[in-house]
């Protein structure tokens, strides 16, 4: 009987309450998407804003919708430079994913390991860098990277490089993938730390008790029930990093090529807010599209 | 529905016989964890085919003298032997035992069939052989219909089953079981701990069981080993360990026993040609057969289980000797038994059960009755310890 008597406390609060999140993400998610999207079938103007207007004065639809054009689009997929930044701001975004799982996943396990009562102090020391700003922690970056930093300094002390020698990679992909993996790895230790804290050491002892010695038992026990957290740590990383702009910008060189740098250069260099507005919704179709493929599946199977 | 009850049991004790190998033998058995002692100084034979239990409240070592055969801890003194090789320093991954757990420890992502094959798969067997095997079990769990299903869509009953199953596919020499039985109702525990015993049987399997459930370990085992603080205070059969426990804890652990203390006022050597102990427990005077260091004068106490207990409105013959008088304080009613609770003149509450043979009109004692209660001189005992 319980269950068929959930629809009697529907009213007024109940709606309220489901519509709050859904409000929330309306005004500040699908309205700034919305007018993107405007933008980006509008056309260029040299004008404040540098776009035509085409949904100024709530005319005519048939005027509204016979002033977009998907030209923009068209163009993105003419000119080899955008195409060369997405699927270099992919590669940038999967090699860094992996990079973090390989450094990650260790930490998260060493923590999950740890005796319980150090456990609170060592996800503080995970959250700690967020104390400070971000952008200071990457410009600390190039204070260590750059080739007479602190990097260079220390290898000449302790005597790994000659006085003659600089660390050649500030202003290259290597600075960049430091740095990006330097600034997301909370992002990835802490879905990981969560699920394999979650995890039943018992399970561990039967695989051993069963005859799987201990480095096995991780990877048919331990590995697959961490997957949540594997796959959780890595959406969470991979996407804003294939849309990152600031890591490459002040650590990559002219060469690294990244789509946000692209979309930046649109807006504030040539001042084409129509294109850079198409760069974004596609970047987002690039990233929500695989990603809701393959969450549906997850779906299925789990 | 009719069921197969297997060959007849027939009498098994081979502790008796000083020629027969023990299976398992702990050897001065010590292990501390920093200043805490979990186990002290034990000693121990488990022989082949032998249900034993190690029964004890939480915390008194009988989980980890468990766990140091299963090879997750290693003694900090003293060694296991098991078919007489010593086999500390070897990882549990190459003991040749198997342990069901408590918490039953499937592998969740694996389905039932999975989990039981995981061991044999560890032993690079042929997959047709892996197969037949994990069948087998299935059918002696009777689960062969959830071969597909995974862990978390099976009932507690089932999920113990597969642990089971699993911890019994490689035909371990011995089978450890952490208190297998503790996370089913009533009922259903009941029925598993014959089916356990029938597999043992079937098997023939030395198995080991933890538990803090007396009447488990009443129920399956062969022997019992009652563990106190680390050391063991008393091994024997079921029946030795609830008719002759050797000290007020064994006594008092197993089952209802009234206890009450006395001194000694005439010692089982005085007397023959049976041996009787005679005590004053406080101006009621008790007669013991049982042959008994104790000398006169020493504080000991007298222990006789409820069931022993006579009730009756009616004197007995002889009042002088085992035999009290008092008022029905209370009555547990328990079905097939009713326990009173007898109020002798001193306060002194004492315990008599009787079996409720006639139906309940009947019964001819109530709640502020006066009654005599009594008991045969072999129905106590004396314990020292």
């Amino acid at each position: 009987m319980a269950e068929i008597s959930t629809t009697s406390h529907s009213g007024p609060a109940r709606w309220l309450v489901v519509a709050v999140p859904y409000l929330w993400l309306l005004l500040f998610f699908a309205a700034p998407f919305l007018i993107i999207l405007k933008i980006s079938l509008s056309d260029t103007a040299i004008a404040m804003p540098p776009y035509t207007p085409v949904f100024d004065s709530f005319g005519t639809l048939g005027n509204f919708v016979s002033q977009l054009d998907l030209e923009n689009y068209f163009f993105l997929a003419e000119d080899a430079l955008y195409i060369q930044s997405y699927l270099s701001s992919l590669r940038m975004a999967f090699i860094s994913t992996f990079l973090l799982l390989v450094i990650g996943y260790p930490m998260a396990l060493a923590m999950a390991r740890a005796p319980s009562r150090w456990r609170p102090t060592l996800v503080m020391l995970v959250i700690l860098p967020f104390w400070t700003s971000f952008l200071i922690r990457v410009y600390a970056w190039i204070g260590i990277l750059k080739p007479e930093g602190l990097l260079t300094v220390f290898l000449q002390t302790i005597g790994l490089m000659g006085p003659d020698e600089q660390v050649q990679v500030y202003r290259t992909d290597i600075a960049v993938f430091i740095g990006i993996v330097y600034s997301y790895l909370p992002f990835m230790v802490l879905p990981l730390y969560s699920a394999l804290e979650k995890m039943d050491g018992t399970l561990l002892e039967a695989a051993n008790d069963l005859g799987c010695p201990p480095l096995k038992a991780f990877w048919k026990i331990t590995f697959p029930l961490s997957m949540p957290g594997v796959i959780a740590g890595s959406l969470i990383c991979f996407i804003p990093i294939a849309g990152e702009f600031v890591i490459p910008d002040l650590l990559g060189g002219p060469d690294t090529l990244m789509i946000g740098k692209t979309l930046w250069t649109e807006f504030f260099g040539n001042r084409d807010w129509p294109l850079a507005s198409a760069v974004a919704v596609l970047l987002l179709l690039v990233l929500v599209v695989p990603i809701m493929i393959f969450q549906k599946q997850q779906q299925k199977v789990g | 529905m009719a069921k197969s009850l297997g060959p007849v049991k027939r009498k098994f004790e081979p502790w008796n016989d000083p020629t027969a190998q023990p299976f398992i033998r702990f050897e001065n058995i010590t292990k501390k964890y920093g200043d805490f002692i979990a186990v002290s100084n034990l000693s121990l034979d488990i022989y082949e085919r032998e249900f034993f239990s190690l029964l004890g409240p939480s915390g008194c070592g009988k989980t980890t003298l468990m766990r140091m055969l299963a090879g997750f801890e290693e003694p900090t003194e003293g060694r296991i032997l098991l078919q007489g090789n010593d086999i500390s320093g070897v990882p549990p991954y190459r003991r040749p035992t198997n342990m069901m757990f408590q918490s039953y420890a499937l592998f969740p992502h694996m389905t039932v069939e999975k989990n039981i094959a995981f061991g044999l798969e560890q032993d690079k067997l042929s997959k047709g052989e892996i197969e037949g095997r994990v069948q087998e079990m299935l059918k002696l769990v009777k689960l062969e219909e959830f071969a597909k299903r995974k862990p978390g869509q099976l009932s507690g009953g089932q999920r113990q089953r597969v642990a089971l199953a699993r911890s019994l596919a490689k035909r371990p020499k011995v089978l450890l079981l952490d208190e297998p039985l503790g996370a089913l109702d009533r009922k259903l525990r009941e029925e598993t701990q014959f089916e356990l015993m029938d597999i043992q049987h079937t098997l023939g399997l030395t198995f080991l069981i933890v538990t803090h459930d007396q009447e488990e370990a009443m129920t399956v085992s062969d022997r019992i080993a009652v563990m106190d603080k680390g050391v063991i205070v008393q091994v024997d059969t079921p029946a030795e360990i609830y008719e002759a426990p050797n000290s007020r804890y064994v006594a008092d652990f197993i089952g209802d026993i009234n206890i009450m203390e006395g001194t000694v006022v005439a010692p089982s050597g005085d007397v023959s040609p049976q041996p009787v102990v005679t005590l004053d427990c406080d101006g009621l005077i008790v007669a013991v057969e049982q042959d008994c260091a104790a000398k006169h004068g020493d504080r000991v106490a007298f222990a006789i289980r409820p069931e022993k207990v006579r009730i009756s409105p009616d004197q007995p013959a002889d009042t002088s000797v085992n035999a009290a008088y008092g008022e029905v304080w209370d009555i547990g009613y328990l079905g097939d038994f009713s326990v009173f609770l007898v109020s002798l003149s001193d306060g002194r509450i004492v315990r008599a059960a009787q079996a409720n043979v006639s139906r309940l009109v009947d019964r001819p004692i109530t709640f502020g009755d006066m009654v005599w209660l009594s008991w045969p001189r072999d129905a106590g005992l004396v314990l020292t310890r």
